[in-house]
């Protein structure tokens, strides 16, 4: 079994699990003031300490969400809300046209049902905004600008994107800036507040911790209107009783992954890079999607556009001989459809739906590489006979 | 004589899965015969389901998830292959086509043809599967000679090999389907998937046309077509009412004429034809239905074509009955003579040709010759 497909999800780390289990055997609601309460809520702030040392940020500004699309809907939804409240006249969102379903739907349900004028910034070849382009989208009329958001690294193609520079840009204005770090954390260098970001999202189990966990870091001065109402636990600004268990294993993960980053980065890397050799060297005509350069994308990320196949052709074949990866999209249907970063990027929409995504993570090893390196040819050459339907 | 699903080396089986019953229990079969087998659900209908950039879904999300379940209880990989294109152009479309020229076809047997055992089958073959695997009643039998030929399922009420007729020998030789050689009642099918754990044991049975799911074929025809009124008018030619769009009426229909004037003699009128050129819709007695012989065109055989004349029983309809039959090829078309005069007999309708429990062949019916007066 090849496990190629680390960014839908990561095994857990056992030491993460361990927390977790341990937390599941102990009574004790956050918010509760007696004894017990109080020895969870201890768990609660230990492990907000933890992540927000991970991450770069205080730990008032680590908001428990219940994972990455609760946070990305809080953050997108909940800040052009109290944005258009403090000023009636902020209602335009701008945002990356390759963000994760999580923004970009919740954007686009803001232009139906919020009257929000939806702003796609432009983005290159390898799907990257450019910092002139947010500046100069912004500058256009600074006074009506809700929000901006654009993620840290595509969780397709890799691409990341110069955050820093895009924060600087929307701070001369005045603007929030939101970034999805779901797939950046435990990759590249992740500091929030050096960025410069209004509010991050971060998942638990993109990184070894559990499913169901996530959250928004958020700085002091944002103060999102709420999506889920409630009890108020976090801040005020999200409501419901905190997952313990979920929090302490996340905060694990957490510290893990800014621990090990840089080696992850340099060893699976290696392997990425290795992988991306033995696709080319097996089918020469293959194209690799988002940034080549070392530093422009996720060192576990490698992207490939077979043409003439179709991607879901190319996952039952791989599947088949025990290869788990992913065509990079899907939907709930399961209907594959062309990815809409791919389309932004300007890839033919035929093109587009010969896709595969191999994400490598902290349990891949050469054998993983070696397999795909054997398989891949053949599974393409059958793709291709199978054509496009 | 040898049944296929008693084979003895496994076989690479893609099962196709509507989210039915009938084609869970076929998979489930399929799998404990001890194949290899991967289930496919095949979106064929391109509705707009949600605010995605270029969103398609299957108008059935919920048939599908269906199929998803019963393939993870089955314990076999599951996809879902987007076919809607060619769905629509080879079945849709020529549906409405059909019933715009007048004629009245039936999509089951044109989505066998081109869709189920020809665009899947050929994905499945390229990917390296053997087989397609389908819920469908009817029986592959294997010859002394070697050659497969289709039969009748072994419970005649639940016979589906009508609607397989179309599949020439190479289909055949990647056809499965498990469900057509056991003697069984909807509610042992039911029952079997109940005990093998799967959901969809108690799941309504689906749509006689699965892309009209409202379930009204006029309705849909006037959306696609529009209106188009006509005349109604009798044999002689007198105009007795007026119509809507010809290709509303089938050969044969009896209600939703309103037609005012009542037939000279009282008694009730039927569609005799229907003339898309001039779009009227010609009606007159119950008697003047009668066709004595056929003319079909594109036929396809399961094994040889035959030659020279021959005596056949023949099927019109997918739950119709069986009619003794003459038939022969002539410069490619299918001419049939019927021993006893039939009813309800259209052009755009299959005629398939049993011998025995074996399917023959299959034919479009172009022309029918009335027994009583000229051909329609």
């Amino acid at each position: 079994m090849a496990y190629l497909d680390h960014a839908a999800t990561t095994p857990m780390l056992p030491e993460a699990a361990e927390a977790m289990t341990a937390a599941l055997a102990v009574t004790g609601n956050a918010s509760s003031l007696h004894a017990s309460g109080r020895r969870a809520r201890r768990t609660v702030e230990e492990s907000r300490e933890t992540l927000a040392e991970a991450l770069g940020a205080r730990p008032s500004e680590i908001v428990f969400t219940a994972g990455g699309t609760e946070a990305d809907n809080l953050a997108v939804k909940g800040l052009f809300w109290s944005r258009r409240a403090a000023d009636p006249a902020r209602t335009r969102v701008l945002a990356s046209p390759v963000e994760h379903h999580a923004v970009l739907d919740a954007v686009h349900w803001l232009g139906e049902h919020e009257g929000a004028t939806v702003e796609y910034l432009p983005v290159d070849s390898y799907g990257r905004v450019h910092p002139e382009a947010l500046r100069e989208a912004v500058a256009r009329d600074p006074a009506d600008v809700a929000l901006a958001t654009v993620m840290w690294a595509n969780n397709e193609i890799g691409t990341v994107q110069p955050v820093r520079e895009l924060a600087e840009a929307a701070a001369e204005f005045g603007v929030p800036l939101h970034a999805d770090a779901v797939q950046a954390v435990g990759q590249v260098p992740v500091d929030f507040a050096a960025s410069g970001l209004a509010a991050m999202t971060v998942s638990g189990h993109k990184i070894g911790g559990p499913y169901g966990i996530g959250a928004l870091v958020l700085g002091r001065e944002h103060t999102p209107v709420p999506v889920l109402h409630g009890g108020g636990q976090e801040r005020h600004v999200r409501s419901g009783t905190l997952d313990v268990p979920a929090i302490a294993a996340f905060a694990v993960a957490g510290r893990h992954a800014a621990e090990h980053r840089e080696r992850f980065a340099r060893e699976i890397g290696a392997l990425r890079d290795q992988l991306i050799a033995a696709v080319r060297d097996a089918v020469p005509d293959a194209i690799l999607n988002g940034d080549p350069a070392p530093g422009g994308r996720l060192p576990a990320n490698a992207h490939f556009t077979f043409p003439g196949c179709e991607g879901d052709s190319l996952l039952l074949l791989l599947d088949a001989q025990g290869i788990e990866c992913s065509t990079g999209s899907a939907c709930t249907a399961g209907v594959a459809q062309p990815s809409h970063v791919l389309l932004a990027i300007g890839t033919d929409p035929d093109l587009a739906r010969g896709t595969l995504r191999f994400s490598l993570g902290h349990t891949s090893t050469q054998a993983d590489v070696e397999a795909v390196a054997k398989a891949i040819a053949p599974a393409v050459e059958r793709a291709r006979a199978a054509g496009l339907s | 004589m040898t049944e296929t699903s008693q084979r003895p080396r496994p076989l690479r089986v893609l099962a196709a899965m509507s989210g039915g019953v009938d084609s869970a229990v076929a998979a489930a079969r399929a799998a404990e015969a001890g194949h290899d087998v991967t289930g496919v659900h095949l979106a064929l209908s391109a509705n707009p389901q949600s605010f995605r950039t270029g969103a398609r879904g299957c108008c059935t999300i919920e048939d599908s998830r269906d199929a998803r379940r019963a393939a993870d209880v089955i314990g076999i990989p599951f996809y879902v292959w987007d076919l809607a294109d060619r769905f629509r152009e080879d079945v849709v479309e020529d549906f409405v086509a059909e019933y715009e020229a007048g004629r009245t076809p039936n999509p089951c047997l044109r989505c066998n043809e081109k869709i189920k055992f020809a665009a899947l089958l050929d994905k499945a073959l390229a990917l390296g599967f053997d087989a397609v695997c389908t819920g469908h009643y009817a029986k592959v039998v294997v010859g002394e000679d070697g050659v497969r030929e289709l039969h009748r399922a072994s419970d005649m009420a639940k016979d589906q090999s009508y609607v397989l007729g179309v599949l020439d020998e190479k289909q055949l030789a990647h056809a499965l389907f498990p469900l057509g050689d056991t003697v069984t009642t909807k509610e042992e099918i039911r029952a079997e998937a109940e005990r093998r754990g799967l959901a969809v044991a108690k799941k309504p049975d689906s749509h006689d046309i699965c892309f009209i799911a409202d379930g009204d074929t006029q309705g849909f025809l006037a959306r696609r077509l529009g209106k188009a009124e006509g005349d109604i008018v009798d044999e002689t030619g007198a105009v007795v009412g007026t119509h809507e769009g010809a290709y509303g009426f089938t050969i044969g229909q009896r209600k939703g004429l309103r037609i005012g004037t009542p037939a000279p003699d009282g008694k009730p009128r039927y569609v005799l034809d229907i003339s898309p050129v001039t779009n009227t819709v010609t009606v007159g007695p119950v008697a003047a239905l009668d066709v004595e012989a056929l003319t079909a065109i594109r036929p396809r055989w399961c094994g040889a074509a035959p030659t020279g004349p021959g005596a056949y029983t023949a099927q019109l309809r997918a739950h119709g009955g069986e009619s003794e039959v003459t038939a022969e090829l002539v410069d490619g078309e299918l001419r049939v003579t019927f021993t006893e005069p039939v009813r309800g007999v259209a052009p755009g309708q299959a005629i398939v040709l049993y011998d025995g429990t074996r399917v023959v062949g299959s034919a479009t019916i172009a022309s029918t010759r009335r027994a009583t007066a000229g051909a329609a």
